[in-house]
Order: structure tokens, then C-alpha cells, then sequence
């Protein structure tokens, strides 16, 4: 990747912080921080990875993306306005009556939305089905998916692990977002992961740990998972529950904050800086 | 056409289900049948072994079979799934709420053994919560299969039905009710018998068991109409209305719990009209399963034609 194409994916991954940041600002409270990690993936995803057409969501051929831990709805969101989906309005209205952008990601509600998500776990059989789909379309599409780390604690998502191998399903891309925090804290201490990349090598996966903060890491992980023929890839991704706004960073529990008021300011400034100085040509 | 005569079905349900599957299988190969590994025991493993795509062997892991099945039906395929009722509804619940019918997917669930033809794997796999369970779930479509022509139709019916359908079924036969060429419309019950002293909806396992019932009853002058209500939801809200209307009482049959399922659905209907007719939901009466041949089973729970016939008389001595 040059440097030009990763300021670029740096440069669009500041966009969808800021408009997460005002999305979030504007109810004055959301599960931001979890949306917050997985932004740089996002911004490699939709800036320079995924085969899609935001004029035609519905494509039969296009490659697809499952944020099982669907909390993360608002980056996702901020992402698929930016890339066109539907109109940046749209990202006024999170969780507002009547909305087409709940709390968790709603495929019904959603132009741009694969699957359905909200009830942590589930995700992962889904991908499994859509990545099986593909396959027997022959059409070359791929299928990514996205868990966080405390999602893990579902016994589901093991059996979805045990499975995707076994099935041959090279085209199915597994991260998780291992930011090392839950809902009520640290992961090491509610349920501690421990290996996770040793877990799904002991479960047949094609495993690469990165950092999930880094779009240049982020790219040559998806690179060598798509030069993968034969098995399913997991992607361990070290990322920051929060990433990119310290002020949010350093809050302990910061899986849904309240975000109004200074901390709001502080956050929109901090994203608005950084996003000037992409813009200006500086590297951050 | 109605051909009952209390003689059983030729074909078992399971060696039915494995040939059917197929066929459909073979008919549009964008369908899907998936098993948490009880291929074996309904009739599919050869054909899982024929034919591995289109029939796939999840394991047992029920969580990850639905959801699977959305992703499939996301991916616009027509996934059919199958294991005992009480894995394919209690077990699987949340995955079939949230990952199939709250997402708008469209899958085909097929719990086998429900009630007391679970039998001899006892009270852990006999569901009689099944029915109210899936009646829960919003839109969703709820059946119960009361014979071999009934399964054949209804099995190629539901391949292109969208949302969430559920249907239960025995695996071993139970006596033939319709001709194979009979036509059923889902969401439709149909009359087996005219009646004018009493109308017993039932379903499932309870259909035979109404027949009989009424050929009893036709011995000591009182004429029974039976309803063979396969659809539970939506229920034909039309029929029971007119069956109250010409009837004048009501008692329905299931195998199943009197709580949540198909006595629950008519007695709403009733009551909402304003109708005010002798009614009664014949079923088990809030108890969990338990282990034994099935007939001992059904006289246990009272599931049986006699006790239908003492639920009419009692039913006609209020009219």
C-alpha cells in the first residue's frame, strides 16, 4: 500500500469518527466505544476492500459484512453514509422514533445493512450462511464479519468456529475486536480470552493478529486472507475500546457513555483536529 | 378429498420427509436442508450422502443451525431445518426470534415428535410448549401436520413462503385422513366431517383421534363435526366463527399443552366475537412429558378418542 492510499483510508476513518461523534452527540448518549474500535476496519472495508455498489444495495454479488456485535451500529452507520448509502440526514435521526438507524444494525431498516444483529453471537452462523450462499452462487463474493471479544463469552460463536472450517469457506473473514473490555469491564476479569488466535487455530482458521488500529495492518491482513484458498480466516485485531478519542479512551467504562456537554466538545475537537490535519496533508 | 377410515398412512413420516426433501432439493437447487445431526433419524442421511450442499449436516449445535439458515435465506436461498420439536423451538429460540423472522429472513423449521410421540426419548425431548412458543413470534406461521398427504402438500407448499414457518410432525404414520391429490390452502382449516351438535377442532396426532370420536358418538345419536385446524397461525378465525355459529359448542384437541397453543388460539377468537357457547380446550393440562410407549402415553395424558367423547357430553349437557 503506497502512503498516498493509506493517508487516504486514515483520512476516511477520521471522517467516520467524526460524524460517529456528532451521530452519538446529537441523542446525547450510545454505545460508542465499541464503535470506536472498529472504525479503522471499517475504513479499509468500505474505502478499498469490499466489492459493492451503494447505489444497489441489494446486489446479489456483492461482498457482504456482518457486525455481529451489532451494538456497533453508529460507525457502521457514519460509514455507509459517507460511502452514499442513503442520505448524511439520516445520521441526525439515530434512535429517534421512526427511525432507519436503531441502536443495533437492522438489515430491514438499513440500506447497506447484511444481516440483522443485536443478540451478541448470532452473527457468526450468519455469516456462515451468507459466505455458504456465495459459494453455492459461485460468484467469487466474499463474506466478512466482525465480533467483539466479550462477544465470545456466547457458546455460539464456538459453534460457529467449529463449523466455517470444516465447510470450506475461504471466502468468510472472521475479526475480532479484541479491545479488552465489556459491558461491565475488563474481559480479563469478567471472562478472560486468554489466546484467542490459538483458539480458532486449534479450530482450523487461517490466523493473523494485527493491530486493529492500523489501516496499513488492517489491509495487508485482508491481503493474505483472501490469499488463503482453503480455510476460513480469523483476524485478531488489538484494538482500543474507544480508539482514536482519548477522551473517550480513558473513560474505564466506556461501552455506553453519556456524551454531551464538554466531553462531546472535547471529542468533536479532537476528531475535527485530527481529520484537519489528514486533510492538510500531515501524517497523525 | 376426505378417505379416512382409521387406517394408517403406508409411508412413515420419516422415510416421507427424506424423500420429499429431495425431491425438492432436486426441483430448485436453491434450496437448503439443514440437520443437527438426526439425519439418521428422519430419513435423510442417504441423501445427505448423495448430496452434501444441499444437505448439510450442521451438528449438534441448534444455536448455529438457525442462524446459518438466516444467513442463507440473506444470501437468497430457501433453507429447510429439521430436529426433535423441542430443539427446533425452545432450545433455538432466540436464534429463530432475532436471526430468522426479526430480520425479515424466511426459513422452513420442522420440529419432529412432538407431544407424546416423543415416546420412548422421554419427557426431555417431548415438547408440549412448541406451538406457544412459535405462535409467539410475530408474523411467523404455525403448523401441525396430521397426515402423510397433508406433509407432502404442505412441504412443497412452504418453499418460496416467506418469514418463519414452523410445522410439527410425528415420525412414525398416523391414520391416512386425505386422498394425495387433496388440495390444502395454508392458513385454511378443512372440515372432515359435518356435524351439527358439536364442533371439535383439533390437530395433529388428535385428528384420528377426533374421527374416531365422532364414529362413536355417531352410535349414541350425537353428531360430531370435525376440523382438522393444521394451521394454527393464522388461524381461519372465519371457520371457528362459523363453526360456532352452526354448532353451538366447541372443544378443541391438541397434543400439546392446554396453555399457549391451538385451544388458547380458538377460545381468543371466541371470546373476542362475544361469543358466549359451552367451550372447552382439551389437551395436557400443564405438565411436562415423560417416558413410555406412545398409547400408554396418550391414555396417561388423556389424549385419546374416549376422552374426547366424555368432553363432548359434558360440553352438549351445558348446551
Amino acid at each position: 500500500m503506497t502512503q498516498q492510499q493509506a493517508t487516504e483510508l486514515q483520512t476516511f476513518a477520521a471522517r467516520i469518527r467524526l460524524e460517529t461523534v456528532k451521530e452519538v452527540g446529537i441523542r446525547g448518549f450510545g454505545h460508542i466505544g465499541g464503535a470506536l474500535s472498529i472504525v479503522d476496519l471499517l475504513a479499509v472495508l468500505y474505502g478499498a476492500v469490499m466489492r459493492i455498489d451503494p447505489k444497489n444495495p441489494g446486489w446479489l454479488q456483492r461482498d457482504k459484512l456482518v457486525v455481529s456485535k451489532g451494538h456497533a451500529g453508529p460507525s457502521v452507520y457514519a460509514t455507509l453514509g459517507l460511502k452514499g448509502y442513503f442520505p448524511m440526514d439520516w445520521l441526525k435521526t439515530l434512535n429517534q422514533p421512526g427511525t432507519h438507524l436503531p441502536s443495533h444494525c437492522d438489515m430491514k431498516l438499513t440500506p447497506g445493512i447484511d444481516m440483522t444483529t443485536g443478540s451478541l453471537g448470532q452473527g457468526t452462523s450468519a455469516a456462515i450462511g451468507l459466505a455458504l450462499a456465495q459459494r453455492m452462487d459461485g460468484n467469487g463474493a466474499r463474506t466478512y464479519l466482525i465480533t467483539g471479544d466479550g462477544e465470545l463469552d456466547e457458546g455460539q460463536c464456538w459453534e460457529a468456529a467449529m463449523f466455517a472450517p470444516h465447510h470450506d469457506l475461504p471466502n468468510l473473514t472472521w475479526f475480532v475486536d479484541y479491545n479488552r473490555k465489556q459491558l461491565d469491564g475488563d474481559t480479563d476479569n469478567i471472562l478472560p480470552q486468554l489466546d484467542i488466535g490459538a483458539k480458532f487455530e486449534a479450530f482450523g482458521w487461517h490466523v493473523q493478529t494485527i493491530d486493529g488500529n492500523d489501516v496499513i495492518e488492517i489491509h495487508e491482513a485482508i491481503d493474505a486472507a483472501h490469499r488463503e484458498e482453503e480455510k476460513p480466516s480469523c483476524i485478531v485485531m488489538n484494538t482500543k475500546k474507544g480508539a482514536g478519542i482519548p477522551c473517550i479512551e480513558e473513560i474505564d467504562l466506556n461501552h455506553h457513555i453519556v456524551l454531551e456537554g464538554d466531553i462531546l466538545e472535547k471529542a468533536l475537537e479532537c476528531t475535527k483536529s485530527v481529520l484537519q490535519k489528514l486533510e492538510g496533508g500531515q501524517t497523525v | 378429498m376426505i378417505i379416512y377410515d382409521g387406517t394408517k398412512d403406508s409411508e412413515a413420516y420419516k422415510t416421507l420427509f427424506g424423500r420429499v426433501m429431495e425431491e425438492i432439493c432436486a426441483e430448485d437447487p436453491d434450496v437448503v436442508y439443514l440437520d443437527a445431526d438426526i439425519m439418521n433419524s428422519i430419513g435423510t442421511l442417504a441423501f445427505h450422502k448423495r448430496n452434501p450442499k444441499q444437505a448439510i449436516d450442521v451438528g449438534i449445535a441448534e444455536a448455529n443451525m438457525m442462524g446459518i439458515a438466516a444467513g442463507l435465506s440473506a444470501g437468497g436461498k430457501k433453507p429447510y431445518v429439521h430436529t426433535f420439536g423441542p430443539f427446533a423451538t425452545r432450545r433455538s429460540f432466540d436464534q429463530s426470534f432475532l436471526s430468522i423472522a426479526y430480520a425479515g429472513n424466511s426459513v422452513r423449521i420442522f420440529g419432529s415428535d412432538p407431544g407424546v410421540t416423543a415416546a420412548f426419548n422421554g419427557g426431555t425431548h417431548m415438547p408440549f410448549e412448541d406451538l406457544a412458543l412459535m405462535r409467539a413470534v410475530p408474523e411467523a406461521t404455525v403448523m401441525e401436520i396430521s397426515d402423510g398427504a397433508m406433509f407432502e402438500a404442505v412441504l412443497h407448499a412452504i418453499k418460496d413462503r416467506e418469514g418463519l414457518t414452523y410445522l410439527r410432525c410425528g415420525r412414525k404414520n398416523y391414520p391416512t385422513v386425505y386422498s394425495k391429490d387433496h388440495s390444502f390452502t395454508i392458513g385454511k382449516g378443512e372440515v372432515l366431517r359435518e356435524g351439527s351438535d358439536i364442533t371439535v377442532i383439533a390437530i395433529g396426532l388428535m385428528v384420528g383421534e377426533a374421527m374416531k370420536a365422532a364414529q362413536m358418538l355417531e352410535q349414541e345419536g350425537i353428531s360430531l363435526r370435525v376440523v382438522d385446524m393444521f394451521t394454527v397461525k393464522p388461524l381461519d378465525t372465519e371457520l371457528v366463527l362459523r363453526c360456532a355459529k352452526e354448532t353451538k359448542a366447541i372443544l378443541t384437541s391438541e397434543n400439546h399443552n392446554v396453555i399457549g397453543g391451538l385451544g388458547d388460539a380458538v377460545a381468543s377468537v371466541l371470546l373476542e366475537s362475544g361469543s358466549c357457547i359451552p367451550f372447552k380446550k382439551h389437551g395436557v393440562y400443564d405438565r411436562f412429558g415423560s417416558v413410555g410407549p406412545q398409547d400408554y402415553l396418550q391414555e396417561h395424558y388423556g389424549l385419546t378418542a374416549e376422552v374426547i367423547t366424555e368432553n363432548v357430553k359434558a360440553l352438549l349437557a351445558k348446551k
